[in-house]
């Protein structure tokens, strides 16, 4: 039995991870109906923008984020208003194409830099430590503290979205932008701040990430596919949602993992197709 | 009395589909304007140009003494022209108050709060927490006309604004628009019923197919000049 329980418990703990990837993808299909293809590699590139601040500053990794995640705000709120911004249409098709693009891109750009070597970032032993909860079941120090972090994430969107000025544009523009322009928004700025945050997340995520594993260049895809699927299992419109679905994502993996150590991921993706099946609109849908 | 806007050979296009051609208007400040017009004769298409939702040459709109045309909306709502668009373009995820907040986003200060909104109409106190979209119509115009006012505008374009409600909600709203007018708010009135807009206005134009078929003062332009004025020969 206690072999089952540690199994939900590192699904659960995983599934905070999954959940950090999944928030930025979720805020921005949310507020400009934008698919961020893109999303994925976006996370890699912030394991190795951490990769290079621990390195070059000799910073911890927990530090390194008060570097990095700023840079990674820019890059995003640059990324739209230089880019993405053109892109955004009645058309879904010209966002996708692109975003692509930029996906080719960023494994290039890093492939050219960094060769396919894989790399970690050093954590101080922090991977190492646990958490003893019972006899038999334990909990990483570490995934714990990604779970807290994907939990305070998610609250702190959440009440972005619901009771500031910049949440209530967020949610009128994507329910009619011309009436939002009509009342003052200019909507390429508040679409650039959406992608911003969204972006800045993955500044944490991305750390987050290379200190639990080893990452390349070309790992992106990867975790654009457990983003997007803790975004659909979850639910459009909630981010509580999103962060249940990376929950459920994770425990279907960790499950699948004690059935056949080869199977956990194939398990997730099993449980995201009958999710797509049975539920297609998620478990906690929000949007219309 | 000074002239608040005015538009200079106005004209808009869709694409390749020109909608207006050349287009002279003007309002003073103080004064109620309506605009009426067969379906399809420019009155939508002029608001547009006038919010800047539909790009405009520079010169062809004039704003207390400054060019407005080709600006973006949310710059020309900063500038004091708000809008009560037709169909009135609630926001649904936003509750009533939320709304009405909106109205407030340029941050330009003036009488209108959210308490003088809910004075004016106290039946959206009522209902500041429910979804804007659960009111009924006549309240939901409210809320329109509500968020429009909270950005203190000196000129507020209403566009059809007794478009499917019943006559006596419609006199209801009029007669706000009546009490708020009164206190030296500007105002641009679209209507499709040709009685109400020229007993709510001091004067009037009549749109035909992009072009000024008839202006005047609407207690002297007859019924006669009307239809003819919106049907052509």
């Amino acid at each position: 039995m206690t072999y089952w329980i540690d199994a939900v418990l590192q699904g659960v703990l995983v599934g905070g991870l999954y959940a950090l990837f999944a928030l930025g993808l979720s805020l921005m299909f949310g507020v400009m109906r934008l698919v961020n293809v893109a999303h994925g590699d976006m996370v890699i590139l912030m394991a190795f923008i951490g990769y290079i601040t621990t390195q070059t500053l000799g910073l911890d990794p927990f530090s390194a984020m008060v570097v990095v995640v700023p840079i990674a705000f820019v890059i995003g709120y640059a990324l739209q208003r230089g880019v993405l911004n053109k892109t955004i249409s009645k058309d879904p098709l010209r966002s996708l194409v692109v975003t692509f693009g930029i996906s080719i891109f960023i494994q290039n750009l890093l492939l050219e830099y960094f060769s396919a070597d894989s790399r970690a970032i050093y954590s101080g032993g922090i991977e190492a430590q646990s958490i003893q909860l019972t006899d038999g079941l334990a909990a990483g120090l570490l995934p714990v503290i990604i779970l807290a972090t994907a939990v305070i994430l998610t609250f702190l969107l959440q009440w972005l979205f619901g009771a500031t000025r910049i949440g209530r544009a967020f949610r009128a523009t994507s329910d009619d932008h011309d009436a939002a322009a009509l009342m003052g928004v200019n909507n390429a700025h508040v679409y650039a701040i959406a992608t911003a945050i969204a972006i800045g997340i993955l500044g944490v995520a991305g750390i987050y990430h290379g200190m639990r594993t080893t990452f390349t260049p070309t790992d992106g895809p990867v975790q654009l596919i457990y983003a997007f699927e803790a975004v659909i299992i979850g639910g459009m419109g909630s981010f509580w949602g999103t962060l249940a679905g990376g929950m459920l994502l994770g425990i279907a993996q960790s499950i699948g993992a004690r059935w056949d150590p080869g199977w956990g991921v194939l398990v997730g993706h099993v449980m995201f197709v009958a999710v797509l099946m049975f539920k297609p609109n998620g478990f906690f849908p929000k949007t219309r | 009395m000074s002239v608040l806007l005015s538009t200079h050979k106005l004209k808009a296009f869709y694409g390749d589909f020109q909608a207006l051609f050349g287009i002279d208007f003007e309002i003073h400040t103080h004064e109620i304007v309506a605009i009426i017009g067969a379906n399809g004769a420019g009155k939508s298409t002029f608001l547009k140009a006038l919010t800047g939702l539909l790009q405009v040459d520079k010169e062809s709109v004039f704003y207390k003494g400054e060019n407005l045309g080709g600006c973006r909306p949310h710059e020309i709502v900063s500038n004091g022209i708000a809008m009560v668009p037709e169909g009135r373009r609630l926001f649904p995820s936003l509750s009533v108050a939320e709304n009405l907040k909106m109205g407030q986003f340029t941050g330009r200060e003036g009488r209108w709060t959210l308490k003088q909104i809910y004075a004016l109409f106290p039946i959206l106190e009522e209902k500041q927490d429910m979804p804007a979209t659960s009111l009924s119509g006549g309240q939901q115009q409210m809320v329109s006309i509500g968020r429009a006012l909270m950005s203190n505008p000196e000129l507020l374009i209403c566009d059809e604004i007794s478009l499917g409600l019943a006559p006596i909600v419609i006199k209801e709203i009029y007669a706000a628009l009546g009490k708020i007018t009164q206190e030296g708010l500007t105002a641009i009135i679209v209507e499709q019923d040709v009685g109400t807009a020229k007993r709510v206005s001091q004067r009037l134009y009549c749109l035909q197919e992009g072009r000024v078929s008839l202006q005047g003062n609407s207690d002297e332009v007859t019924h006669d000049e009307i239809a003819h004025a919106y049907f052509g020969d």
